[in-house]
């Protein structure tokens, strides 16, 4: 069975993002930017299909400008088969993120769509539902064991009050959580070879579907900042300050 | 104006945070419906109808609503969205699980998260871990809206609102529950404690957690963790604070151990008072707490505990 795999270029995780003087967005000029690591976990649960012999093929897509080719070729490198850019420089909303991905879905077949639960830049936790929706199939998301079993595939997902397994037809899609495994690192050997890997480029615009924003930014503020607090030397002076300061314990 | 909120809960109990995401929706304006899915869910139903500011409450009790599957609910609520403006869920695992397939269905984007109301369309929510704000207008028709509970308080529970049975059964047929592996404890959730006391990796293993419980107990505390403590399986996955797990806003926040990496940060730093117990003086925890102790927290929690 193929697996698809939808990944982000975002901001790398340990950069600390800044606003724009003009709060128009935020500041992304020379940041470092690197695959989504909910991608990156989605990218080794595939490889992890089809080494265990589950999955034949493994495709990697994502949409954005030329740049996002640098994280097809990472996520090729950590053992995807091949790559599908989708070429635009509009930021979308992600109900058109997933309007293209079901067009890929359309055309690929995939019997399993794994993506991140979120991306961390957005936060919004909402393109692989939205997928799920628009090609009618079931989705486990927030993902930390997936085990596919026949015509089904069983996902065993990370809620509020602990854990919860569901079972899915496929096709199906899966979200990532943390806990679904440890990516691993690509080897030398495997970034060259990924140079070779095949790396398609279509136009969103070639897909026929429109594309308009939903949605409208006014502005990006940066948050409150909170105010610098003190050091305390012993606990008696912290259970004081906690009484008598801050009035939080009695 | 007509607003449908979907009633987060387990088919016995409302859950608190619901309260908050009602006081989100009458700042949107409108008229609020709440929506009770689930199987033999009465007592929801029946605490949901106390809810102040709603004017009605739907049931649905059905089998095929019993686990809230998403694609079973999002099939529910796209049917009875044709009557509202407004759809909005509480952003806990069932909401932010079927609201975005909801959306995809009525063909509009969703607004996730949000932590204030500027009007109708118009919304607050945090990016990229809290490090920026971002106020988003919706140009759809309908707006499919996510609530992060910290940001709003909690409307009261006098209310009487009429409760209507809906006879639906939307089944997709296409997933099914196998089983739930829920932890189970006696202390407050997370999300509604008024105390969190989180331990990091720098509490060594989960048997060292033990050390938050005596301290938890005196002070009636949830009990959290970073990432780095769940994922070396010190404590189950529901107790994550952060931007990837549970976001908390508690008056008081103690941080044991936990470095204070952006992810982590993302989901306290709302708290009222923050307090970090850490061995290195350098540690970034410091620089958003309140009071900051520079010690080594095996004789620290000892100690705190017996003081308290
Ligand atoms: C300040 C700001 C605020 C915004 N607010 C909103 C908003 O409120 N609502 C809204 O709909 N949009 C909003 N956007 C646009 C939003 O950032 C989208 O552009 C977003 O990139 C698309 O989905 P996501 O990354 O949020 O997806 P998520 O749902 O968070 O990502 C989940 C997964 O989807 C897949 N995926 C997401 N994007 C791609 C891609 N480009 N290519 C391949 N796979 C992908 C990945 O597997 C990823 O792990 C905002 C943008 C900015 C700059
Ligand atoms: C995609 C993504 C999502 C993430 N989401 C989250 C999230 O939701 N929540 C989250 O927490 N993290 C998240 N992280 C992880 C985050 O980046 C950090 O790795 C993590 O928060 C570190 O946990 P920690 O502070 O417990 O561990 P460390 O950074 O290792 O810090 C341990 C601390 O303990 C202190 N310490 C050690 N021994 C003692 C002692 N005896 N006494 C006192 N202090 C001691 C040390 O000085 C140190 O400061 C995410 C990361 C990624 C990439």
């Amino acid at each position: 069975m193929k697996v698809l795999v939808p990944i982000k270029r975002v901001i790398d995780y340990n950069v600390k993002v800044r606003v724009k003087a003009d709060n128009s967005n935020v500041d992304l000029a020379n940041v470092k930017m690197a695959i989504n690591p909910f991608c990156e976990i989605a990218v080794e649960e595939a490889v992890r299909l089809k080494e265990a012999g589950t999955a034949t093929e493994v495709i990697a897509v994502s949409i954005g400008d030329k740049s996002c080719q640098e994280q097809l070729r990472t996520a090729l490198a950590l053992g995807a088969d091949r790559a599908i850019q989708i070429d635009t420089d509009q930021n979308l909303d992600s109900i058109n993120v997933a309007k293209l991905l079901q067009k890929v879905v359309e055309e690929e077949q995939p019997q399993l769509v794994i993506l991140g639960k979120q991306a961390i830049d957005s936060d919004n936790n909402q393109t692989g539902q939205m997928l799920a929706a628009l090609t009618g199939m079931p989705q486990g998301t927030f993902a930390s064991a997936v085990s596919v079993d026949g015509d089904k595939v069983n996902v065993t997902r990370e809620v509020d009050g602990g854990l919860q397994t569901i079972a899915l037809n496929l096709p199906a899609i899966v979200t990532t959580d943390l806990r679904l495994n440890e990516p691993r690192y690509a080897s030398l050997p495997n970034i060259m070879k990924a140079k070779r890997k095949p790396l398609d480029v279509k136009a969103a615009a070639d897909f026929g579907i429109d594309l308009t924003s939903r949605t409208n930014l006014v502005k990006v503020t940066p948050p409150a900042e909170r105010q610098a607090g003190i050091i305390v030397e012993s606990i008696d002076e912290l259970v004081e300050k906690l009484k008598n300061e801050a009035k939080v314990i009695s | 104006m007509s607003i449908l909120v979907f009633a987060e809960h387990d088919n016995s109990q409302l859950k608190a945070d619901t309260l908050k995401t009602v006081a989100a929706a009458q700042a949107m304006g409108g008229e609020i419906h709440l929506l009770v899915a689930g199987h033999n869910c009465q007592a929801v139903a029946d605490a949901a109808s106390k809810v102040n500011g709603v004017a009605k409450v739907l049931v649905a009790d059905n089998a095929a609503y019993e686990h809230q599957l998403a694609e079973n609910v999002s099939l529910l609520v796209t049917e009875l969205a044709a009557d509202y403006d407004h759809i909005v869920a509480t952003a806990l695992t069932t909401g932010k699980n079927f609201m975005p397939r909801v959306a995809a269905l009525l063909d509009v984007a969703q607004i996730s998260d949000i932590i204030a109301v500027e009007s109708s369309d118009t919304f607050v929510r945090p990016i990229y871990a809290g490090n920026a704000i971002a106020t988003v207008q919706s140009l759809d028709s309908k707006k499919v809206i996510t609530v992060r509970p910290t940001g709003f308080d909690a409307v009261a529970t006098d209310g009487s609102a009429e409760v209507v049975a809906l006879d639906k059964a939307t089944d997709a047929g296409t997933s099914s529950h196998v089983n739930d592996e829920l932890s189970v404890s006696e202390r407050p959730d997370l999300g509604a404690a008024g105390v969190v006391i989180s331990g990091g990796r720098g509490m060594q293993n989960g048997d060292n957690f033990k050390l938050l419980d005596g301290i938890a107990d005196k002070l009636g505390a949830a009990i959290g963790a970073s990432r780095a403590a769940v994922d070396a399986g010190f404590v189950p996955n529901d107790m994550q604070v952060g931007q990837t797990g549970k976001i908390v806003a508690p008056d008081l926040y103690i941080a044991v151990g936990i470095s204070g990496a952006i992810q982590h940060l993302a989901g306290m730093k709302d708290s009222k008072v923050i307090v970090a117990i850490n061995k290195d003086a350098e540690a970034p925890i410091f620089q958003v707490a309140d009071y900051g102790l520079v010690a080594d927290l095996f004789d620290a929690l000892p100690e705190l505990e017996s003081k308290l």
